[in-house]
């Protein structure tokens, strides 16, 4: 049962890492893809009615993660303190971006919220990914799951290699996804973009893994370079897809390589948190997996259906006037 | 500080969330309309209502995300205490309800011209139960804070038994209603202020804002209404689950038979000074809110306190993580100022409210008032049911201090599980969790001038500014 959570719990962080991953790196690209404005209306209505839904998928691994494993939640987020009160401000500051820069015609106004979307996009992509490479490399952590040590614990060369990793990510897969949704100008661009960027910005991800899991890293290095290839030759939904399958490969071999811990502790193995040390009571968690098995199936119907609505590709003339 | 920056937080968050969920039904009714009778007042005033919901909706996510986190980052010892018990109904919130209303909303933002009106309504109605049903969970897992359900104490950890209990706690099941009616009495006095001044102000589609009102002040007497009576069910339960709040609530010393309600205090409330307390009371209420027994007993502080130190302990463990106050005396009595102004506060504010709205009703309903003070007391009862929302709340978990999780005395409640909230906290240094509480005041306080600026702007809109021209072939009904 505890592994099962496990599992469910590495789910659900691949989702947020999938779904919000592209709409991080649209709005990370922003100034790059956008040229005026039209363009980063463009940019931001391809992921406009998606983005807060993609964005549950991170509260339901928090909740998840407290309902499930009480012990590993209190322990990483309070360790984590400061940088996860930067990227929460940064998560604030885009998701009121997003809806604000169209409430006041003024171009005063909206660059000034562009500027937080692009900058907000970037701390969370580079937030998220050391939280999660955190729980993977551990923490200096004492027999009661408590941090010793500096506020900055989780800020170390490698965690921040994990945040590149995310960040690079979040680029690739944001550029093809503005491909994949776009049309026109904007959509050979990007493209382009993707093509150019890949190599540099996937090499963080590749390094990572290795680093973690050896050999093991080859399977996702396998997939991002077919990505790629389905790229060059103009296949953006395969791409695409198979952007999603590395990033699927990676989180399974970085919760593959953690298991049975949960959050290891750098001082002494002895006081890493395990699957069963921090895990609740069985009745809890078959509560949970019972409202898990219904719940989940029902999220991706309808936000399936979602993509399935918002399909057509939208252009610069789609964008009315004002 | 832990507590203050969770405080400070969690009441900004409650000024979104009200509004939300009242606007939100409001809206999901005010198309209904629409769709049913295709008038276009409907379809006017869902869509100008629902423009402000989307820009309090905003601030209500980002605010909320920070909620979710919280407990881990400042309150770590809180959830390894609890969290086989307390984490269930937070996932299920966020499996059950956000996703819904997440998706929903994106739906019914976007989907004006690509969905059929009848789906793109239900659209409206998904967004909005979710909303009530998040309500439901949050408040299901403050309720067990409340008065713990459900669980045995095993390992010096409660460990949950019924999921059911939790969910279906009395306390929860008052307090839920009370919380609901709290936010329809925030959405009809929001409704009320602004199509009056409107109305006042001669503005276009005359028939618009007379319906919002009229809806609005119907929405606000009832709320009301509602409030009280459930105010009451739950003035009952925290009698009998919470004694030493109850006695906060009043500050009341000496155990009074029957015991009188005061309504108003002159001096200082503070245990030592309470002789001196001067205060103005109703002989008996006390005893009706806590019985429905005009001569029954209340029991004071007084009494209280030694009830406490006979079952609880007199002292503190001696534990390091409690600091200072580790082998300490504990004080069982909460800040009395705050509670019993905050008790009056709610009750203050939303009577304020209440009468407004029941004047309002009496006034208009031939026609609108054509003087300058009736729009401007309209807008300024806005206010009202913000404020005592917020004093409720701070009421409640105020009232519940020294514990995070209070045990129940009385011999029917579940007793014997509990934690001081001194215990609850981090071992985070009070450098990260000042800087957090400087970053978030400063980031909430600048979002809520936004805020503020955006509702101002798209309520002197009026309808034009939110009901766009003709879209020409091809582009988008709504973009961002
Ligand atoms: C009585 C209702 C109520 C209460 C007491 C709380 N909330 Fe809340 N919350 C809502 C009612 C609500 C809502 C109506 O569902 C919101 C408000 C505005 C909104 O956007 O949804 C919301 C939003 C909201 C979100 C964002 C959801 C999204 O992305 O759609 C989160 C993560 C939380 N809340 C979490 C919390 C936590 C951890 C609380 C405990 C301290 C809390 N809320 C108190
Ligand atoms: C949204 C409405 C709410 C408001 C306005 C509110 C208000 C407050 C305030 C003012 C405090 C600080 C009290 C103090 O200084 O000691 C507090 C503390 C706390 N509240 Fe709430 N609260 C709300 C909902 C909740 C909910 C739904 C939960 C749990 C699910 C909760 C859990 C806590 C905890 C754990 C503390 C910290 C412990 C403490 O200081 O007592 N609150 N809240
Ligand atoms: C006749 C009027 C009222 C009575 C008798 C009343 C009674 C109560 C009581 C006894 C509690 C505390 C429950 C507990 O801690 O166990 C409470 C809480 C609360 N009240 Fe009221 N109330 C009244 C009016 C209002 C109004 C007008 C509002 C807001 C518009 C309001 C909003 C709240 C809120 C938000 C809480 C905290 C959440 C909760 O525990 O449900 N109340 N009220």
């Amino acid at each position: 049962m505890e592994t099962l959570w496990f599992c469910v719990i590495a789910l659900l962080w691949l989702g947020y890492l999938f779904l919000e991953g592209f709409d991080f790196g649209v709005g990370m690209l922003l100034p790059i893809l956008g040229r005026d404005n039209t363009e980063r209306r463009v940019m931001i209505n391809t992921i406009g009615p998606v983005w807060d839904g993609n964005e549950v998928w991170l509260l339901v691994a928090g909740g998840a993660t407290f309902a499930a494993f009480p012990g590993w939640y209190a322990a990483l987020f309070s360790a984590a303190y400061l940088p996860l009160t930067l990227f929460l401000l940064a998560l604030i500051g885009r998701g009121v971006a997003f809806e604000y820069r169209g409430k006041v015609d003024s171009d005063r106004w909206r660059r000034t919220w562009d500027t937080v979307i692009t900058i907000g996009s970037w701390v969370a992509a580079l937030g998220v990914g050391l939280i999660v490479s955190t729980t993977v490399l551990g923490l200096p952590l004492n027999a009661n799951g408590d941090r010793v040590g500096s506020v900055f614990a989780a800020v170390r060369w490698d965690t921040v290699l994990g945040g590149l990793a995310v960040a690079g990510y979040a680029l690739v897969h944001g550029a093809v996804f503005v491909a994949l949704k776009t049309e026109g100008d904007i959509r050979e661009r990007a493209r382009r973009l993707a093509l150019r960027i890949a190599p540099v910005a996937l090499l963080p991800v590749a390094v990572l893994l290795f680093l973690v899991a050896g050999w093991w890293a080859v399977g996702a290095a396998v997939l991002a370079v077919a990505a790629v290839w389905r790229l060059a030759l103009g296949r953006e939904g395969q791409a695409f897809a198979l952007l999603g399958l590395t990033i699927a490969a990676t989180v399974v071999t970085l919760f593959g390589s953690l298991y049975p811990n949960v959050l290891p502790s750098t001082l002494d193995s002895a006081y890493s948190l395990t699957v069963h040390g921090a895990a609740s009571s069985p009745y809890t968690l078959t509560v949970m997996t019972w409202v898990a098995a219904f719940g989940t199936p029902a999220v991706l119907i309808y936000q399936g259906w979602t993509y399935w609505v918002f399909r057509k590709r939208i252009g610069v003339q789609h964008i009315p006037s004002h | 500080m832990a507590r203050w920056q969770f405080g400070i937080t969690t009441v900004y968050h409650f000024l979104m969330v009200p509004l939300t969920i009242g606007l939100s039904l409001l809206v999901a009714i005010m198309q209904t309309a629409w769709v049913r009778t295709d008038n276009p007042k409907y379809l006017a005033m869902t869509k100008f209502w629902g423009k402000l919901l989307l820009i309090n909706f905003a601030m209500g996510v980002v605010t909320g995300i920070v909620q979710e986190f919280q407990f881990g980052m400042a309150w770590s010892e809180y959830s390894r205490f609890v969290g086989d018990v307390f984490g269930a109904p937070l996932a299920m919130e966020g499996l059950v309800a956000f996703f819904v209303e997440s998706t929903f909303l994106g739906l019914w933002i976007f989907g004006w011209d690509k969905l059929p009106k009848k789906v793109h309504l239900a659209c409206a109605w998904a967004f909005s139960l979710a909303t009530q049903a998040s309500a439901l969970f949050i408040i299901a897992a403050n309720s067990w804070m409340q008065h713990p359900v459900g669980i045995v104490f095993e390992d010096g950890k409660p460990r949950l038994t019924s999921i059911w209990a939790v969910l279906t706690n009395n306390t929860a099941l008052a307090a839920f209603p009370h919380t609901i009616a709290g936010a329809f009495a925030v959405a009809g006095t929001f409704l009320v202020g602004i199509s009056a001044w409107h109305l006042w102000k001669k503005s276009d589609r005359e028939e618009v804002w007379k319906g919002s009102l009229k809806f609005g002040t119907w929405v606000g007497v009832v709320a009301f209404a509602v409030l009280a009576i459930t105010g009451d069910v739950q003035g009952k339960l925290m009698f009998e689950q919470q004694p030493m709040k109850m006695a906060a609530a009043e500050a009341l010393c000496h155990t009074e038979q029957p015991a009188s309600f005061s309504v108003f205090a002159i001096g200082d409330v503070r245990r030592p000074d309470c002789e001196n307390v001067k205060s103005i009371t109703v002989p008996a209420l006390l005893s009706f809110l806590a019985h429905n027994d005009l001569t029954s007993e209340v029991k004071g502080i007084e009494d209280l306190v030694p009830l406490y130190q006979e079952k609880y302990g007199t002292n503190y463990p001696v534990d390091e993580r409690l600091g200072d106050l580790s082998g300490k005396p504990i004080d069982y009595t909460p800040v009395l100022p705050v509670t019993y102004w905050g008790f009056r506060l709610m009750i203050g504010f939303g009577a304020i409210a209440a009468g407004f709205g029941l004047l309002a009703l009496w006034l208009t309903r031939k026609r609108v008032p054509q003087g300058r003070w009736f729009p401007l007391a309209a807008l300024a009862s806005i206010a009202t049911p913000f404020l005592a929302n917020s004093f409720g709340w701070i009421f409640t978990e105020m009232g519940r201090q020294p514990f995070v999780v209070v045990p129940n005395p009385n011999p029917s409640g579940v007793d014997g599980v509990w934690m001081y909230t001194a215990q609850a906290v981090s071992a985070s240094t009070v450098g990260e969790i000042l800087t957090s509480l400087i970053a978030l005041t400063l980031t909430y306080g600048a979002l809520a001038c936004v805020e503020v600026y955006l509702i101002r702007k798209y309520v002197r809109g009026g309808i034009a500014g939110v009901m766009p021209a003709k879209t020409t072939d091809g582009t988008l009904a709504f973009a961002y």
